[in-house]
């Protein structure tokens, strides 16, 4: 069941992936992406994350790729866009490739330890999956964490200022 | 002999047979409000402009949701020759669906106890209680989104363009006010399934003894302006009238569903509806108790829901539209500055009395 679920939503997710790319408008596309984010909240759902899940719906579904669809209907970007930018798509498809055979190269060659890390499914069942990455997230992480939350702020700040005509 | 939870590892079949039974339910049940909360409105907003509301069809005009159904169903089905089909066709599904599945964190009632072969089971009824609960709510109407945008986009027509653009805005600015009205609750709580927010606000009012025990802890006593904010923001989301911008009859036609017909514009109208329903349900849950009160879980849930939805209407019948520019100075200058203080204060409170 665990494994039929895995490969289906596996197949999904390529295929909407390939899809990103190969759509003609761009707001096939957006939906595309968006088909391929929920199935990526489905595996963090089978990897025990389900804090994860929900932001990932949230966040990147829910959010940014409306923000993106927003743009798309306020510039009323057509089919001829896409079509403008074609001339590096054999070097990015071969790029991609030759990366993707990187990646699994490295996956397969290393050997597992055997080692198990303090998190387990026992831990995450007693105490919740949203605890412990608040509790990692504000004790062991914080550094990056503020280091990232000023990141933003600098974001919103630079669009602030460049969408005001005076400053 | 302390009740066994029913679960998919001591009774699969039996499991299975109360899940199926819970949503249907659930389905049917909020089929029926979604039906007769047309009725109840055109009828509400009928007596309050001193009109009689529908009286033609059935004793009291009480077929005429039925009578709208069928005309609709019966409608030729239009699809704009220049509309891009795909998009065109999903959309009212994708605006639909989100709010049908958010019903499915809610808790309706306590347990309910029955007994099967001398072993005592525990249904919760509830479809499912996922301890990420409020997110997989504030995940669902993130999506909602997109059935408004789609219809926009796909339509090829300018209302149709404007009033997208117009929903798309008003409900990421509304989005983030009410979810973040939500967090106070979730650091009250300190948990976000639903259930066991619920249960959190069995305990005695403000956690002061002397109070008499039929006070309970809901937290609108303790979170006032996070509730006006939650209620606020989400009719604004949901597009209820003083919100009702993307529609604005007297300047975009019908907004985003001016180009659609037949069974279709009737799912965007259901959509409306369920919409009102799912949010009346989640503030009763987050803000009132959920199921608690004095009569059977379920019907202090459902009268809950139903004050909430009279409230809405009400509020229809009452305010004029809010210009668009005034929307948006509410949304970002008013109410999420007030959100997030609300936050901070919270936590203060929190920290002190802890």
């Amino acid at each position: 069941m665990f494994t039929f679920f895995f490969y289906l939503f596996a197949a999904v997710a390529v295929f909407s992936a390939f899809y990103v790319a190969k759509a003609r408008s761009p707001v096939n596309s957006a939906l595309w992406l968006v088909t391929n984010f929920i199935c990526l909240a489905v595996f963090y759902v089978m990897l025990e994350a389900p804090f994860m899940a929900a932001i990932q719906v949230m966040v990147y579904a829910g959010a940014i790729m409306v923000l993106i669809i927003f743009v798309i209907m306020l510039l009323n970007l057509g089919t001829a866009v896409k079509k403008r930018y074609t001339h590096a798509l054999f070097w990015g498809g071969g790029l991609s490739l030759l990366m993707l055979f990187i990646t699994n190269y490295f996956v397969r060659h290393g050997a597992p330890t055997g080692q198990i890390g303090t998190i387990t499914s026992q831990t995450i069942s007693s105490y919740g999956h949203t605890e412990l990455i608040g509790r990692a997230m504000f004790t062991d992480f914080l550094l990056p964490f503020e280091i990232a939350s000023i990141l933003l702020l600098v974001a919103i700040i630079g669009a602030v200022i460049l969408s005001k005509r005076e400053v | 002999m302390t009740p066994e939870v029913l679960s998919l590892s001591n009774a699969p079949a039996l499991w299975t047979a109360a899940m199926l039974v819970k949503i249907v339910v659930a389905f049917s049940v909020l089929m029926g409000i979604v039906a007769y909360a047309t009725w109840v409105e055109r009828k509400v907003i009928g007596r309050m402009q001193t009109r009689l509301g529908p009286t033609m069809t059935g004793p009291m005009g009480l077929l005429q949701p039925i009578a709208d159904g069928l005309k609709l169903f019966f409608k030729e089905d239009i699809i704009p020759s220049e509309a891009s089909k795909f998009a065109f066709v999903l959309a009212p599904m994708m605006i639909l669906a989100p709010a049908l599945i958010s019903m499915a964190v809610i808790p309706f009632s306590g347990d309910f106890l029955f007994t099967f072969d001398g072993i005592t089971y525990a249904v919760p009824m509830q479809i499912t209680d996922l301890n990420i609960g409020i997110l997989f709510i504030l995940a669902m109407a993130g999506l909602g989104v997109y059935g408004i945008v789609l219809a926009g986009l796909a339509s090829n027509s300018k209302y149709s363009l404007i009033g997208g653009i117009r929903a798309s805005a008003q409900m990421i600015s509304y989005e983030l006010a009410a979810g973040l009205s939500i967090i106070a609750i979730f650091m009250l709580s300190e948990t976000l399934s639903l259930s066991g927010i619920v249960a959190a606000q069995q305990q005695v009012l403000w956690g002061i003894a002397a109070l008499p025990s039929w006070m309970h802890n809901w937290y609108i006593f303790s979170q006032p302006l996070a509730f006006g904010l939650f209620v606020v923001g989400s009719m604004a989301e949901i597009n209820r009238t003083p919100f009702d911008l993307p529609e604005a009859e007297t300047e975009l036609v019908s907004g985003f569903c001016t180009e659609y017909s037949s069974m279709k514009y009737a799912l965007f109208f259901m959509a409306e509806y369920a919409n009102m329903v799912t949010i009346s349900a989640i503030a009763t849950t987050l803000f009132l108790g959920g199921w608690d009160g004095p009569f059977p879980g379920w019907i202090n849930f459902l009268l809950k829901v139903f004050a909430f939805m009279f409230f809405f209407i009400w509020i229809r019948a009452t305010f004029p539209r809010l210009r668009y520019d005034q929307l948006m100075q509410l949304g970002w200058k008013i109410m999420l500055p007030l959100a997030l203080g609300n936050i901070v204060v919270t936590a203060i409170a929190v920290l002190l009395w802890h």
